[in-house]
């Protein structure tokens, strides 16, 4: 192939040339540096006081007052749900980097150590693998009761089994692989190994698995806090404003109108992001068809 | 394809058994006396000395998951802390409510996914097609609560067309009853189910065996029904197989936000009183039923392609 051949073009320009020929994936980084925006400016942006009560009227369709209109108790939907974002995003990072950190420990753990301990881990990894979400979920909130941590400590195990698994493959393939032969033959130590080699080619797949799974932990808290398993009132989460909303649907369709819009844009915005960002680091795993 | 299936059944009970015992263990990691615990802060000294005997909490911790499996073997699992009922009665008695939902929410959603995933690979760059891509996209970026929560507002707020509470009296009350819960549960799988068969099958038509029947003479519809549509939904069983667990977890919102019976509701209701022998008992059954078609549709897809049997 006369590829090889051809100076190897710039990460920036990589990215810059898929994002243009890609309106999708423009799409998301648009809508996620939206999303991401408003929930770190959430504090300076909200009009009103997302908890105060009764700062407009019941239950009120939206005006120019209240974008979004107002809840049962007179609450600014449109300050809650930029609110709800914040958390959202919290729970999304915080059970992200935990889960990704856990799942590449266990994945080289798996992938570098003795084959007993590759079976065993492997075995616990389809355990958890096999409990739905939500109904691990409420196992755990009945033993140590709902709250935002019992959220992202649930995200975080039953997402690790998929970190750790594509860790320990790439691992497996990599351990073979003729230039760490060729530097543990020259006597590289384990650290070194790890750190310059291993690492560096299992982080990329790991990245793009991350932010694709963004809209499921988003949808598994608002989901849990919508059951009153997660995040509690009077906190304002995505799923709480929907429970509300729930409870008097047939009053208003705001509040879950509210809740449910940046739920589909989050999921919209990370999913063509994801796969733009696909593009960008591994052209080879783009899908033809 | 017999050592095949024996080797996968015993992998499969192997995982149902670490699940079990992580849920059990789960109670112990936490600080604090899971008699207490499970039965919250009204117990009464005697409740909780009673709860500690019937779970066998006053023995060492290996006994007890030892205990609670020879226990399962039996059938027995456990009684229900706050009536004395056989847990095993209690769950069982709500799963068929739970099982008709995902199946009928599956069958209708497999069954519209595959006729459009194949229709929009058979007539590719069609406005058909591309419109099934955008819906696909479209319902697949909203979880199922989302979607049923804007069921119940369109259907039965605005229009009052359906019901949308309860699980109906009687067969044709009750069928209607399951039109909005299994439209919310299987709309985003019509778009997961297309895009996969779509996928396949544009793979599956350019491989040797297809061209290989053309060169036969073979006609058309029956290249496609028999060569191609055969092999191009296997992917969709695999996917479905694994997503029996997102099914469980679609059933609890809709259960809950339907005020249908079924084990999703059962687990909410037990998970608010914090009854962990239901708990763990609702789990246990969640579980086993999604290792079992995870491994059904492994064997199905086995069966099914020709070339996969002769691996094994």
């Amino acid at each position: 192939m006369s590829d090889a051949a051809l100076p190897e073009p710039t990460l920036l320009a990589r990215s810059l040339r898929v994002l243009s020929g890609n309106r999708t994936g423009a799409i998301g980084v648009v809508l996620v540096a939206l999303i991401v925006g408003s929930a770190l400016l959430a504090p300076w942006i909200v009009p009103y006081d997302p908890a105060a009560i009764m700062v407009g009227p019941r239950m009120a369709p939206p005006s120019a007052d209240h974008w979004l209109g107002t809840d049962n108790i007179g609450r600014d939907i449109f300050s809650r749900v930029i609110a709800g974002g914040r958390i959202a995003m919290l729970v999304a990072a915080a059970s992200l980097s935990a889960a990704l950190t856990a799942g590449l420990a266990l994945g080289l753990i798996a992938g570098l150590g003795p084959r007993w301990l590759d079976n065993l881990l492997l075995l616990v990894l389809d355990a958890v693998r096999s409990f739905p979400v939500i109904v691990f979920g409420l196992a755990v909130d009945t033993i140590i009761g709902p709250s935002l941590f019992t959220v992202v400590l649930v995200v975080t195990i039953t997402s690790v089994p998929i970190y750790a698994r594509i860790v320990r493959t790439q691992t497996l393939a990599l351990k073979n692989a003729e230039f760490i032969l060729a530097e543990r033959a020259m006597g590289v130590g384990m650290p070194r190994l790890l750190f310059v080699h291993v690492l560096p080619n299992v982080l990329g797949p790991l990245l793009i698995l991350a932010s694709m799974d963004v809209p499921l932990v988003i949808a598994t808290e608002a989901g849990l806090s919508f059951l009153g398993m997660g995040v509690r009132p009077p906190t304002p989460s995505w799923g709480v404003i929907l429970n509300d909303g729930y409870n008097f649907i047939r009053n208003s369709p705001w509040p879950v109108i509210g809740g449910s819009v940046p739920i589909i844009l989050v999921t919209l915005g990370f999913t063509f992001m994801g796969e733009a960002l696909r593009d960008i680091f591994d052209p080879k795993l783009r899908k033809g068809g | 394809m017999l050592f095949y299936t024996a080797q996968r059944l015993v992998l499969s009970v192997v995982i149902v058994m670490v699940a079990v015992s992580i849920l059990t263990l789960m109670l112990h990691v936490v600080p604090g006396d899971p008699a207490v615990m499970i039965l919250g802060p009204r117990a009464t000294p005697e409740l909780i000395e009673r709860t500690r005997e019937a779970m066998g909490l006053d023995r060492p911790l290996p006994v007890q998951i030892l205990m609670f499996f020879a226990n399962i073997l039996r059938g027995d699992l456990g009684e229900d802390v706050f009536t004395g009922r056989a847990v095993s009665q209690i769950v069982f008695e709500q799963l068929p409510y739970t099982m008709i939902l995902i199946s009928v929410a599956i069958l209708w959603s497999a069954a519209c996914g595959i006729a459009l995933g194949a229709y929009s690979a058979l007539r590719r760059n069609t406005w058909l097609d591309t419109l099934s891509g955008v819906v696909s996209v479209g319902t697949i970026s909203i979880p199922a609560f989302v979607m049923a929560l804007y069921s119940v507002l369109i259907f039965a707020v605005w229009l009052g067309w359906l019901p949308a509470i309860g699980a109906g009296d009687g067969f044709l009350d009750g069928i209607v009853h399951l039109i909005l819960p299994a439209f919310a549960i299987g709309v985003a799988w019509v778009g997961y189910i297309a895009r996969i068969v779509r996928a396949s099958m544009l793979e599956v038509m350019t491989q040797p065996h297809v061209r290989m029947a053309r060169a036969f003479g073979l006609p058309d519809r029956r290249i496609t029904r028999s060569h191609i549509l055969k092999i191009a939904v296997l992917p969709a069983v695999t996917l479905i197989g694994t997503g029996v667990a997102h099914l469980f977890s679609a059933a609890v919102f809709v259960e809950v936000i339907f005020a249908r019976p079924g084990i999703g509701a059962l687990l909410v209701g037990a998970v608010n009183e914090r009854n962990y022998p239901i708990v763990l008992g609702a789990v246990l059954i969640t579980t086993c039923i999604i290792v079992l078609a995870t491994l059904i549709s492994d064997l199905v897809v086995a069966l099914l392609d020709p070339r996969q049997r002769e691996d094994i």
